[in-house]
């Protein structure tokens, strides 16, 4: 379970996060909404422990995440950021394999060949496998970043817009394989996401961020109102029901 | 936003140059009262031969450390507005190391020559070296105004290294050394009077001032409003190699003056070229007095060269811009 | 293209026998003499290229580009400015009868402490971009060099011609009792660097990525930088402050090894600088009969290289 606590963050002058609290029980993808600057990739690494909390604090399973073992938490949870660039030139394969720096510190074991080629899979990139990085389009190094975060084999696993760079067919991929992650491997997801529509369709709970305060907390259902999301995203909205699922339609 | 010191530290009042002179004629005085040796004051005005120490040494002492500080500042000046560029001055443009280049060649080939002819010699290097400079900065594919200081350094480096195998190579390393020093204690009657003409190269550089200032808005503007661009580059060139030449041949390098003096008076009165000249060569002048007034008294009788005290406080001073100011360096 | 071992196997080779070519290239007189000699000359250099070579991959690691070093960022001179410091604040009576040894590890602690204080404060403060980060360093060197000489110049002729001794010493005068002590210097903090091999690749992927995978990216900065000081503070006392070599032995070893693993590149660098300087010193004393311009000559052409590749690429 992961706890957050009163979290605030200050930048200079600017409170960019403020006295956020909220609970994660395992299991389930929770999706984190919010206008640009609203706080979320900050608090997500927060949550992380990539940066320190100015105010309160971050549990996983009862213990702050900024006093643990930073190698034993890597084993329990795992965070990618948005920007992933590397000097290293590196094989995909290569970059993935990190994934498992937590377990093996470097030295791969026929596990963790295994674990890598599962997670190259699953991200349909066993044919870019051995291509550099640099090679890649963005989409790709996108999903290749996501595979190493996914071999870290982690309870809890935390995304910071996943869906960049990536298309229709590959951002509903990306989609599907996190609710797979939670549906059948049990894994919590937390992703910071754009797209109310995607939030709306694959998660179980949604949380909205505005000004650096959680606003909403709650299921699709109850956050996706049309005056709910006008007031957070200060745009007209209006909310369908399309084969059982709420759509927002914000585009004109 | 960018940072305006200009209402931070506003001289405005007609009286700021006035008293900045004064400042550097006292400094002046001081210049030429301290040093080993006695001079007898009060037998100046009764015995004629009282005077000698002052005019042999202490005079032309003074007259090289004005000289050359004030027109090695006024480069400064003149090459961050050809290279559009604050952080560019003779020792960061290979400048200063390729007229020590030519000093060592004319050592090599030809001890005896005269000092013109070695000035000369220096001058050529100097303009060839700086040349080079602006051709590899016209080519580098991203203006990044630190890059080109950089690339400045770096050829100095390069050139300095050549120059330091060659010393090696014809065991004159320990001369080599003793020339770049940016050492007055040899200056005397006889010996500097070639840099003179620096006062000569300053007047000109006034002259035309507005003409480097038009070119300091850039080729496409300068062009726009009918400037010769490309002769004005090469004057502004002549100048600072000619200065240079003098200044290495008589004195050795003045680490960092182009580079912070030109920076302090903007700093105190926005970018006006032609208003700033006269307090380029001021301050020029003052800092290098001051130095070798500390150069001197602070280890006396031995002598600190005022170019190591340069050094230090040039570092200094470059250090406190790039660390704390970052607005400055972003054209 | 062979695989990266391969290469390292043939680099290995190629090191070995320039090694032996320095050794036996144009042996006159009392041979017993003259090998002593040269393999004393050797094992300095080997001792230099380890601890340059090493520390500037480490130092490009953590600074996460290819073209800072520790030479360019000013930690040669930086150690040239302590050792004039304690002459010059000691004095050199009581500090001269110091064994040489006790000297160079108060010299070498006092580096650490120094250098890990401005770099860390430069590296880890609020995020400057490459350019301001590697002109800073640069007149931190030019800084420190002026200051060393202002010292210099306050001393008292005798004290000077002895800090002179010590300033510049060269290749071909190493002190016996220095190399050993430089010696277990490098040795034990290129054994520490290379048990953190594999903690080197993690580091260069950046600190959040680091962090996220589980290592303590800044405990690893402090404990990287305490190891390059040391490094660097050997070097420097062995031959004197040598700008560009580990440019030179980094760039080339990153564009030959074909991977950027430490466990690779590293002694890549390290056997690059050892053909540098030995082939180097060869060809020069030997060829030329000018054993004292390696420096020079490295300085030469580090510098063109570095120019060169500031002009092609822009951006680093």
């Amino acid at each position: 379970m992961i706890e957050v606590r009163n979290v605030s963050k200050v930048y200079g002058a600017r409170r960019v996060v403020e006295d956020v609290s909220f609970t994660l029980p395992p299991g389930g993808v929770v999706s984190l909404i919010g206008p640009n600057g609203a706080g979320k990739s900050t608090l997500l690494s927060v949550m992380g422990r990539l940066l320190p909390a100015d105010g309160g604090q971050v549990l996983l399973d009862g213990r702050d995440v900024a006093a643990t073992d930073s190698a034993a938490l890597a084993r329990r949870l795992s965070i990618l950021r948005q920007e992933n660039h590397f000097v290293s030139r590196l094989t995909v394969r290569d970059l993935v394999a990190f994934g498992r720096y937590p377990y093996s510190g470097g030295r791969l074991t026929a596990e963790d060949r295994d674990r890598v080629a599962e997670a190259l899979a699953f991200l349909d990139l066993t044919a870019l496998a051995d291509r550099y990085l640099d090679q890649l389009s963005g989409g790709q190094r996108q999903r290749a970043a996501v595979a190493m975060v996914l071999c870290q084999n982690t309870d809890y696993i935390l995304l910071d817009e996943p869906l960049n760079n990536l298309d229709m067919r590959h951002a509903v991929a990306m989609m599907r394989l996190i609710r797979r992650a939670a549906d059948d491997l049990g894994r919590t997801v937390v992703v910071v996401i754009h797209d109310i529509n995607f939030a709306s369709a694959y998660s179980d709970r949604i949380l909205v961020m505005k000004d650096g305060r959680l606003q909403h907390d709650g299921p699709p259902a109850e956050i996706m109102r049309p005056d709910l999301l006008e007031a957070v995203f200060e745009i007209p909205v209006q909310v369908r029901q399309i084969e059982g699922q709420a759509v927002g339609i914000y585009y004109r | 936003m960018r940072f305006s010191p200009v209402r931070f530290f506003p001289i405005r009042s007609r009286l700021a140059l006035p008293a900045a002179l004064m400042a550097v004629v006292l400094l002046s005085a001081l210049s030429m009262a301290v040093g080993t040796g006695d001079i007898p004051w009060r037998l100046l005005l009764t015995d004629p031969g009282a005077g000698d120490l002052l005019l042999i040494t202490r005079w032309p002492r003074t007259a090289a450390l004005l000289l050359a500080g004030m027109s090695m500042a006024l480069c400064g000046l003149i090459m961050q507005q050809l290279t559009q560029n604050r952080f560019v001055e003779p020792g960061t443009a290979g400048t200063v190391s390729s007229a020590g280049l030519g000093l060592l060649v004319m050592g090599i080939f030809w001890p005896a020559a005269p000092v013109a002819v070695k000035m000369l010699a220096a001058t050529g290097f100097a303009l060839a070296g700086t040349a080079l400079f602006l051709l590899i900065v016209s080519r580098l594919p991203l203006r990044s105004s630190l890059l080109v200081p950089l690339v400045g350094i770096m050829l100095g480096a390069v050139v300095g290294a050549a120059t330091v195998f060659l010393a090696v190579r014809f065991e004159m390393l320990q001369s080599l050394v003793g020339w770049m020093a940016g050492d007055f204690s040899a200056v005397l009657r006889g010996r500097y009077e070639v840099l003179w003409l620096s006062g000569g190269l300053m007047l000109l550089a006034y002259a035309v001032a507005d003409r480097f200032a038009v070119a300091g808005m850039g080729r496409d503007v300068a062009v726009t409003l009918g400037l010769n661009y490309r002769a004005t580059l090469a004057l502004g060139l002549a100048i600072v190699a000619a200065v240079n030449g003098m200044v290495t041949v008589v004195i050795g390098t003045l680490p960092f003056l182009g580079l912070i003096v030109p920076n302090l008076v903007s700093l105190m009165r926005g970018d006006s070229v032609r208003g700033n000249i006269p307090w380029v060569c001021v301050l020029g002048g003052g800092i290098v007095l001051a130095c070798d007034i500390v150069g001197r008294v602070v280890r006396a009788p031995y002598e600190v060269p005022v170019g190591t005290v340069l050094g230090v406080f040039g570092a200094l001073l470059f250090l406190g811009v790039l660390l704390t100011d970052r607005a400055h360096a972003r054209p | 293209m062979p695989a990266p071992k391969t290469r390292l196997l043939l680099l290995l080779g190629l090191t070995l026998v320039v090694c032996a070519l320095f050794m036996t290239v144009g042996l006159r007189g009392r041979l017993s003499y003259v090998l002593a000699y040269r393999a004393q000359v050797m094992a300095a250099m080997v001792l230099v290229a380890v601890a340059v070579g090493a520390s500037t991959v480490v130092f490009q690691t953590l600074t996460r580009n290819r073209i800072l070093t520790p030479s360019v960022m000013g930690f040669d001179a930086l150690f040239v400015l302590v050792q004039t410091a304690v002459i010059f604040f000691l004095g050199t009576g009581g500090w001269t009868g110091w064994p040489p040894l006790l000297r160079f590890g108060v010299e070498t602690a006092l580096m650490v402490g120094f250098a890990c204080l401005l770099y860390r404060w430069m590296l880890s403060g609020p995020r400057r971009d490459l350019y301001r980060l590697l002109l800073a360093g640069l007149v931190c060197g030019i800084l420190f060099r002026s200051l060393s000489e202002l010292m210099q110049r306050m001393l008292a002729p005798t004290e000077f011609s002895v800090l002179q001794g010590r300033l510049f010493a060269q290749l071909t005068l190493p002190a016996g009792d220095l190399t050993l002590a430089a010696g277990a210097l490098v040795l034990t903090a290129g054994a520490l660097l290379w048990r953190s091999r594999r903690e080197l690749d993690v580091m260069a992927l950046g600190r959040e990525t680091a962090v996220a995978l589980g290592v303590g990216h800044d405990r690893v900065v402090t404990r990287m930088l305490i190891l390059i000081a040391v490094m660097v503070s050997a070097s420097t006392a062995l031959i004197g402050p040598l700008t560009f070599l580990g440019f030179v032995a980094a760039t080339l070893a990153y564009q030959l090894a074909g991977t950027t693993r430490h466990a690779v590149v590293l002694p890549f660098a390290t056997l690059l600088a050892v053909v540098a300087l030995a082939g180097g010193q060869m060809v020069l004393e030997y060829g030329f009969g000018m054993a004292g311009t390696l420096s020079v000559v490295i300085e030469f052409a580090g510098g063109s290289l570095f120019l060169w590749l500031l002009v092609r690429k822009g951006r680093m």
